[in-house]
């Protein structure tokens, strides 16, 4: 029997190159790491349930190391009504987006806390109607970025039929404008756009809004201004900088909103 | 494939009506779908956004420097508006009304107060001043189009607060 133990001590050691024996294989089992994650839930099939937070034990061990991880393995293991909007996993598609730890992010891009003493918060993005648990109606959100008219617009088009061609210097202002994934962190951080949210456009908006104004080939920026030139699209935006400091992306709508007050100041 | 499934329509009065499809049913899950004309899901969508909450905002939110001093940029320009307003209306009042009201009256009756009462006041007037005024500086330099990253608005953050103290310190001591 004895000679048995040790034969499969040497085959296991066959396995893992030599370098651990038996006993420190079944000893380094890793105790559990639960950590407990708070979700938002409200289910539209019962309105008159009020929304609730609900508690979920994850083990970290088992787990990946991102939010989106967490909720998918809850979701597959534990409670499959949990209902999010994902995608890609890679901070490509904006389709996760909520707010994790009281901010705003993307749940594939969020590390979960490792401290498993502290339990993690998961809400829907901030100010926005809920259609269920995690998935905010986005509907409006959309409809702003179309009211910008998103889109290159000009009046005349190059001779030989081909590209519009633009110099390496103009191509370079897009650089951190055209990443947004408008995924509406940034939208959603910002108390003016929870506020004037009808009026407002909002921080993803405007930043494409000035994408379009300081493109070299668009030649609509006449129109382009006088839509934002009231009390309400743009200057809602009181340079809070929730915006920037949210974006999953790294971008600074801020930054941008800022840039169309000074062009439209000298209007 | 035209109809689409939701579980949503096994609520409604024209579930009963419909044909369970059985056929359908997955043995893997113990939940059922049915299928659902355009018009029935139009009418589910607007059922349910009559009833959609709005989700958790103010109170959830991390507390972070940018909007936590942005917001004491507003109490503090409301508070401080209110003060000149009371202050210059009671002048107007007081004047057609015949009433005593001059600066030295009011220093007069600012100094027969108690100790503890002239600090406090001083207290609540200056400190809500000094983070107006450079917030307020603040403000002007974003609208030149600088410090506006991450990086510039915390270090101007903590600049404003450090000012506020020494100058509003200054104001309610001396």
């Amino acid at each position: 029997m004895f000679r048995s133990i040790l034969r499969q001590t040497r085959a296991l050691n066959g396995f893992t190159n030599g370098s651990r024996s038996l006993a420190t294989a079944a000893a380094s089992k890793p105790a559990p790491r639960l950590k407990t994650f708070k979700i938002y839930r409200w289910n539209p099939d019962t309105p008159e349930v009020e929304p609730k937070m609900q508690s979920y034990d994850i083990d970290l061990n088992e787990c990946g190391p991102m939010v989106l991880d967490a909720i998918l393995k809850i979701k597959n293991e534990q409670d499959a009504t949990l209902t999010f909007r994902r995608s890609c996993r890679e901070g490509i598609c904006g389709s996760c987006a909520m707010n994790i730890g009281g901010r705003n992010t993307l749940a594939c891009l969020c590390r979960i806390e490792t401290d498993t003493s502290k339990e993690t918060k998961i809400y829907p993005l901030p100010h926005m109607f809920v259609v269920r648990d995690l998935v905010p109606d986005l509907t409006h959100f959309y409809k702003q970025y179309k009211s910008i008219q998103p889109y290159l617009q000009r009046d005349t088009h190059p001779a030989d039929g081909r590209e519009n061609l633009q110099s390496i210097e103009d191509r370079a202002k897009l650089d951190g404008l055209y990443e947004c994934i408008l995924c509406a962190c940034c939208s959603t951080s910002c108390p003016s756009y929870w506020w004037n949210q009808q009026e407002y456009l909002g921080p993803a908006v405007l930043m494409q809004a000035y994408r379009w104004l300081i493109d070299s080939r668009d030649q609509a920026s006449g129109i382009r201004k006088e839509m934002l030139q009231n009390s309400m699209s743009l200057y809602r935006c009181h340079t809070i900088m929730n915006c920037a400091r949210t974006c999953p992306k790294g971008l600074n709508p801020g930054r941008a909103i800022a840039e169309i007050k000074k062009q439209l100041a000298f209007d | 494939m035209l109809a689409r499934q939701g579980l949503g329509l096994l609520r409604k009065p024209w579930a009963s009506t419909m044909k369970f499809p059985t056929t359908r049913l997955l043995a893997a899950r113990s939940l059922t779908t049915i299928k659902a004309s355009h018009d029935q899901e139009q009418e589910l969508l607007v059922a349910q956004r009559k009833n959609r909450p709005t989700s958790p905002h103010l109170s959830i939110y991390q507390p972070q420097l940018t909007w936590i001093l942005s917001s004491f940029h507003r109490i503090t320009g409301v508070g401080l508006a209110a003060g000149f307003y009371a202050l210059t209306c009671s002048y107007a009042a007081t004047s057609l009304l015949g009433i005593q009201f001059d600066g030295a009256t009011i220093a007069g009756v600012f100094a027969s107060l108690p100790f503890v009462v002239k600090l406090g006041a001083k207290f609540v007037a200056a400190y809500p001043f000094a983070f107006h005024l450079f917030n307020g500086i603040r403000h002007l330099v974003w609208d030149l189009g600088q410090q506006l990253t991450i990086k510039g608005v915390y270090t101007t953050g903590y600049i404003v607060l450090g000012a506020t103290g020494l100058l509003g310190t200054y104001l309610a001591f001396f």
